[in-house]
């Protein structure tokens, strides 16, 4: 489908968020603050409305963008090219869930703030739920933009209402964890922003699908000569900045601090979809811009991956703070999604985009049960807890769905995504049996700490006075939790709804890196 | 008939409804509405699979493979040649598990709908069971092996869930059913780490996991020589059609194998098949197309010859290619000769199996099991669950056949695995938990006969052993219901005194003379207890008999060490099945009561004994389903090999054994033997010496011997030492001091943070020098900038700051892109 100048769907989508969030600014927050909450849920729920007519709309079986719109924005001529920036915006199988697993998870986030007390306490709730809504808008960008440029500056854009989020309505170090977030991220982003100049001008523009295409025409417009060549380093400058989203392991430290010190629902997001901003990165740009790096990079990056897989699974076991251990569960299932997406095959790179999505789901999911938690009784430490599941059977039952999941139960998403990751990894020209062995190890490790947590939580008697008489979950907390649980299910019975969606530009993508590395090895 | 087969999916669908009202509107409907239905859904489940039986029976035993309604295909990435599809798979085998499933799973329901009356979460549980049921029947009828895997992993979430069913008792109890739940879920996950490995070289080596392809014939060799078979019957009807009498006694020896064959010539179009088997029929289309048949004219295949090989299932694979031989397998970045990826293969299936039928090295969860209600412990942990493992490997039988390598190791799995469970049983004084070692040493019995290429004696076992397993269970059950009435009836008559010690109702040692108390639960125990040890002519005994046999024949005939060992390690094994049997009867059963609460035990109602009854009566005749040739005449009334010539049509290399007198009467004799020492040692008064220590305890020249048995050869505290503590430790290590301590708090806090500021200092000096010109100056700007941030952080303002690194970034890029401006321009 060629990219039009008029907008399309995909612009819609896109910009609800946007247009929520300033007519949310136009209410008083004194006397409407119903009519904010409200409106911030209808405006992302319309927003996931539009997406899933952008998925029925969207064809499977063409590769390429779709729905995409052209516009240029800043023209820029040398003297023997042209360098556009233009508003470039499209969906193709690769974003497509990216985007709906956004819009999905963004209206159950802000649902779940209405009942959160931090938003009483402190207030300002039209600002926090602004940039809840700025904040999907500039997520379903980095998704959707198709510029190297629009892409950094929604990527940066993120960082801000997220940055505040944390710091207002965050835990009792929200300063530091905010601080340090933004940090982190900036450092991996300049490095990016200079490969991004990089690569702009030594393809003369910025438009992805044509510098891809110049890719495909001349596998040495980034010359590659190993490990250490430019176009390694170029793979390197985008690659940092995405690991450092992921986070890859060793480059997590922020993330701990990030998800503990946050408020629910910023947790929610920063694990259901900010993460993903990083292994979606490496799938769009690191892959087919610089193929040949990708290929001699992968089981490095692999082993980071496996380590992360393992390490990330290890530490999490060891933490007493519920909050804790689901965010270095995060390490070790992103590790996952990394591995699979190393693996450059079919099955590796579906299994991990499916990762991706499923990684939003159930941590997504986990940490909405740590908030309600939390607001029953005010902390996050395990020990705290002890036969939840006698004082409230239905969020017992819940919980242990979204655990599951989370552990990888067949039957259920998690494992879908796992096993081809694993099955790719396996079958990997550059990985193969020992990648997988050792990866396949963070399955049992999963369940050491899932099921730890959930025993630590759930079973035992109920021996503090505290627990014996816990509200039972609000209509509001089962409308947020039933969704999750029911694409639980649905992904994991009938996942081919997600991998035909993908499925033609996934082969796409692989047959870009194989057939540019080809060449050059022919030469 | 042909449509019966279409009703698989009910199996599974039936149990899934049963638990979706128990969870959903069991608790409201109350009393036993929740068993009730529970066990409706169960019976009906079994009675699906009795018109599958019978299906089966009326075509010749042809295998069918149907695509489930509601679901399309499960895995399918078209770009990576992956297709892995919800199929269900009939045959002989999945119906055989599916029999023992749901018949045993319906009496246990039952037996439950009385043990859980009263229990706070007792529509939980029937949900629970069905679900079990669910996953299980999943796991018998996929025709792949990741929906074995689904239903592998399934009804290990619902052991878990079963076995940390108390998981609120008081006491600290619940706290220790729920170690006992999460020890069984993390051990049979390192089992299905192994299977999973598995899985993807079975995938990255046949490019498919289904097991066999629809319109394959499972068993090739078997169909040719039933094709045959029927040619010479044919012939012989001509002859004697022509007059040249056939002699008539012949004729009926050959009795069903002539009926069979018939069959299959008279109901030569395989059409029902290509109806029911979707994707066959264009398969099968094509093909014919190829050969050059009309497109009416029916052709019955005896082999999967017109089948091109990348068609065939992984089963029919791995025939064709070992039949051409020299097939090397590439695996990404290495390669292997096709023998051994399958020793790999089976190796690593071997560690699933080790997980799920609780053998060496893997064992340790199934005894702490029993900390789940007792009906779980005969349903899950004894009758089927367990012998997933043993299923699994009987269905991959081609696969194990042609790994002599690994066959050996099973055998020694197996067969270690035997001989430890029931070394380690005779030292235990927990009913629950001798019978739990009980189950894992008759699993030994089922996995080395896999070792020695005894399919069908394993699945025969396994078989039989389900009825009497779950017969002793649900019976020590009963005792442990009866033992509980005791209790209380001596507490509410202030018999005894009101002390809160703990009253361990399972502890055999508070038991004895139960026999006049519970009459029915006796003799049903004592009929699971002749069973088990093999005593004849009670099901055990044909069926351990014929794994004995095999070894034997195996160790004779195919010169095969292995089947001396097993030989060897089994009848050891054998001798402590039928000692700690015995120990047990005498413990529980015979003699004085030892507590006031064994001396008012009750006799479980009818709601309970039915089952047990039932149970009984499968015990005694179950055997009878396999009984070996020229027995005393039972081949007359009973058939001969009635089983194996079942199996036969799903499993390939399944094969009838001769009986062995001598190994049998040995067998036997060890048995009385065990049963006469047992007898000597705890009976007549004498099960307990000295108040309560066992007399082997107090024996010098045995007392060490049993001190090992009873303290389970320290395998649990050996695993502590070795893996949990060490891991346990690491953990806390990795967590606390490498990646908070170090990582966290000194690399970022200090060394970044310090560095930061260190090259803020060093760069804003040249720059007040002039020296560097604009682009380092931001840069080193903000560095200094960001530095002093972070060291005043906690008193910043934070939004100012946020701000303004954003306005830096601006001003970063906007000099970035001079250069591009200037150029610009200058065009």
């Amino acid at each position: 489908m060629e990219a039009v100048s008029t907008p399309t769907l995909t612009s819609v989508v896109l910009f609800i968020p946007l247009v929520s969030m300033f007519i949310i600014l136009l209410l008083r927050e004194d006397t409407q603050s119903e009519y904010i909450r409200w409106g911030a849920l209808i405006g992302s729920l319309l927003t996931f409305a539009a997406s899933i007519l952008l998925w029925l709309s969207y064809d499977p079986a063409q590769p390429g963008l779709q729905m995409a719109q052209r516009s240029t924005w800043i023209a820029l001529s040398a003297t023997d090219a042209t360098y556009n920036i233009s508003y470039y915006v499209g969906v193709d199988g690769l974003s497509l869930l990216l985007v709906i697993l956004t819009t999905f998870i963004m209206p159950l986030a802000i649902l779940s703030s209405f009942r959160s007390h931090v938003l009483v306490e402190r207030g300002r709730e039209k600002l926090y739920y602004a940039f809840m809504l700025l904040l999907e808008w500039a997520m379903i960008g980095v998704f959707v933009a198709q510029d190297l440029f629009l892409f950094y500056i929604f990527w940066e854009v993120t960082l801000v209402p997220m940055y505040f989020l944390i710091g207002i309505w965050g835990a009792e170090e929200r300063i530091y964890a905010a601080v340090k977030f933004f940090l982190y991220t900036m450092a991996g982003s300049i490095l990016m922003l200079l490969a991004i100049l990089f690569v702009g001008t030594q393809a003369q523009s910025f438009a992805l699908p044509d510098i891809i295409a110049k890719v495909q025409a001349n596998p040495d417009l980034f010359p590659f000569g190993g490990l250490f060549s430019t176009q390694s380093f170029l793979f390197l400058g985008f690659l940092i900045a995405f690991a450092i989203k992921v986070p890859v392991w060793p480059l997590h430290s922020w993330l701990p601090d990030a998800h503990v010190q946050a408020p629910t629902a910023g947790s929610v997001i920063l694990a259901g979809v900010l993460l993903k901003m990083g292994t979606y990165g490496i799938v769009r740009f690191c892959l087919p811009l610089f193929p040949q790096a990708s290929i001699e990079w992968a089981p490095i990056v692999s082993v980071l991956a496996i380590i992360g897989i393992i390490y990330g699974a290890w530490v999490s076991y060891a933490q007493t703070d519920v909050k804790k251990l689901v965010a270095y569960s995060s390490v070790s299932h992103l590790g996952f999604v990394v591995l699979g997406i190393f693996a450059l095959n079919s099955q590796g790179i579906q299994g991990g985009i499916l990762q991706m999505v499923n990684h939003g789901i159930s941590t997504g999911g986990l940490f909405l049960l740590v908030g309600m938690l939390y607001e029953r009784r005010h902390t996050k430490a395990m020990s705290a807890y002890g036969g939840i599941w006698k004082v409230m059977p239905v969020f017992g039952g819940i919980s242990l769905v979204i655990a599951l999941s989370s552990m990888g139960l067949p039957g259920l998403n998690g494992f879908v995504g796992e096993f081809t990751i694993l099955l790719g990894t396996f079958g990997s020209p550059y990985l193969g049996f020992f990648f997988a062995l050792f990866a396949t190890l963070g399955v049992i490790l999963a369940a050491v700490y899932i099921l730890y947590m959930f025993q630590k939580v759930f079973m035992g008697e109920v021996d503090k006075e505290e627990n014996k008489n816990l509200p039972a979950l609000h209509w509001q907390e089962l409308a947020v939790l039933i969704p999750i649980v029911i694409v639980i299910f649905w992904i994991g019975l009938q996942p081919g709804t997600f991998f035909g969606a993908m499925d033609a530009s996934v082969n796409q993508l692989v047959t870009q890196v194989t057939s540019a590395a080809s060449n050059v090895v022919m030469r | 008939m042909e449509t019966y087969a279409q009703l698989v999916p009910l199996v599974v669908l039936i149990p899934l409804v049963g638990m979706l009202i128990n969870v959903f509107w069991g608790a409201r409907l109350g009393g036993r509405w929740p068993g009730i239905i529970g066990s409706t859904a169960a019976i009906l489940a079994f009675i699906v699979s009795g018109l599958l039986y019978f299906y089966l029976i009326g075509n010749d035993y042809r295998a069918v493979v149907v695509n489930p309604p509601f679901l399309n295909a499960w895995i399918s990435i078209p770009s990576g040649d992956m297709f892995i599809p919800w199929q269900m798979r009939v045959d002989t085998l999945s119906v055989t598990m599916m029999l023992v499933v749901t018949g045993v799973g319906s009496l246990i329901h039952i037996y439950a709908i009385g043990y859980m009356l009263g229990d706070s979460r007792y529509a939980r549980f029937f949900a629970y069971l069905n679900l079990f049921l669910v996953f299980m029947l999943v796991l018998v009828t996929g025709n792949n092996f990741l929906m074995m895997f689904v239903g592998w992993e399934g009804v290990g979430l619902c052991s878990y869930l079963l076995i940390g069913f108390w998981f609120d008792k008081a006491r600290g109890e619940g706290w220790k059913n729920s170690n006992a739940a999460r020890k069984a879920m993390i051990v049979n996950r390192i089992g299905d780490f192994g299977l999973l490995m598995g899985i993807f070289l079975i995938f990255w080596t046949f490019g498919t996991l289904d097991y066999f392809t629809p319109g394959e014939i499972a068993n090739p060799h078997l169909a040719e020589e039933l094709a045959l078979e029927a040619e010479h019957a044919a012939e012989a009807e001509a002859a004697a059609v022509e007059g040249e009498a056939a002699p008539e006694g012949e004729q009926a020896a050959e009795g069903e194998v002539v009926a069979e064959a018939a069959v299959i010539e008279g109901e030569a179009a395989p059409e029902g098949e290509q109806a029911v088997e979707g994707e066959g029929v264009a398969e099968a289309a094509v093909i014919e197309g190829e050969e050059g048949h009309g497109g009416e004219a029916a052709v019955v295949y005896t082999n999967n010859d017109h089948i091109p090989t990348e068609m065939l299932g992984v089963f029919g694979k791995t025939e064709r290619l070992l039949e051409e031989g020299g097939h090397i397998v590439n695996f990404g970045p290495f390669s292997l000769p096709f023998e051994t990826v399958l020793v790999l293969i089976t190796l690593f299936m071997l560690v699933g199996a080790t997980g799920k039928s609780a053998q060496i090295p893997l064992f340790i969860w199934l005894p702490d099991a029993m900390a789940g209600p007792t009906p779980v412990s005969a349903l899950i942990h004894a009758a089927t669950m367990v012998t997933a493992g043993v299923y699994m490997m009987v269905r991959s039988n081609v696969f194990y056949y042609n790994a002599d390598l690994t066959s050996l190791i099973v055998t020694l799995v197996g067969a270690g695995t035997a001989l430890v469970a029931g070394f380690i049983a005779i030292g235990q004084w927990d009913i629950k938990r001798v019978l739990a070692y009980s189950t894992i040493s008759q699993l030994g019995f089922m996995v080395a006969a896999v070792g020695i290429g005894a399919y069908s004696a394993a699945m025969f076992h396994l078989v039989t052993h389900a009825f009497f397993k779950a017969l002793l269970f649900l019976s020590s059950g009963s005792v442990i219901h009866g033992m509980e009435h005791g209790h209380h009836h001596v507490h509410e008559h202030g018999h005894g005194h009101h002390d809160d010690t703990p009253f361990d109702p399972q502890d055999m040692r508070n038991m004895g003379g139960l026999r006049r108390k519970m009459p029915v639960t006796y003799r049903v125990y004592l009929i699971g207890t002749l069973a088990l040890a093999g005593i004849f002519p009670f099901a055990g005994f044909w069926s351990k008999d014929e794994i004995l046999a095999d070894s034997w024949l195996v160790g004779l005939f195919d010169n095969n060490v292995g089947g001396y060992i097993a030989l060897g390690l089994l009848l050891l094994a054998a001798f402590f099945t039928a000692f700690y049997m015995w120990r047990q009867m005498e413990m529980v059963f015979y003699g004085q009561p030892r507590t006031e609460a064994a001396e008012h035990a009750q006799e479980s109602g009818p709601v309970m004994t039915w089952p047990l009854v039932g149970l009984a009566i499968l015990s005694v005749f179950g055997g009878f389903m396999n009984t070996p040739e020229n027995v005393l005449g039972l081949d007359g009334i009973f058939g001969a090999h009635r089983f194996t010539y079942f199996l036969e049509h799903s499993v390939v290399h399944a094969h009838a054994a001769e009986f062995q007198p001598v190994i049998a009467l040995g067998a036997l004799a060890l048995a009385l033997f065990a049963f006469f020492a047992a007898r000597t040692i705890y009976g007549a008064g004498h099960a307990l010496v000295r108040g309560s220590r066992d007399p082997l305890a107090v024996r010098p020249e045995t007392s060490p011997i049993w001190r090992l048995a009873h303290a389970r050869l320290y395998w649990d505290e050996t695993y502590f030492r070795l893996f949990e503590n060490p891991f346990n430790r690491t953990a806390k290590f990795l967590a606390d001091t490498l990646d908070w301590a170090f990582w966290h708090d000194y690399f970022h806090n200090t060394v970044l943070r310090n560095g930061f500021d260190a090259l803020g200092q060093f760069l804003s000096k040249p720059v007040d020098l002039g020296l560097i010109d604009g682009i380092v100056n931001g840069i080193g700007r903000l560095a200094r900038w960001l530095a002093g941030r972070l060291r005043g952080v906690q008193t910043g303002y934070v939004r100012t700051y946020a701000v303004t690194v954003l306005l830096g970034v601006v001003l970063v890029i906007v000099i970035l892109l001079l250069p591009l401006f200037t150029q610009a321009g200058g065009g």
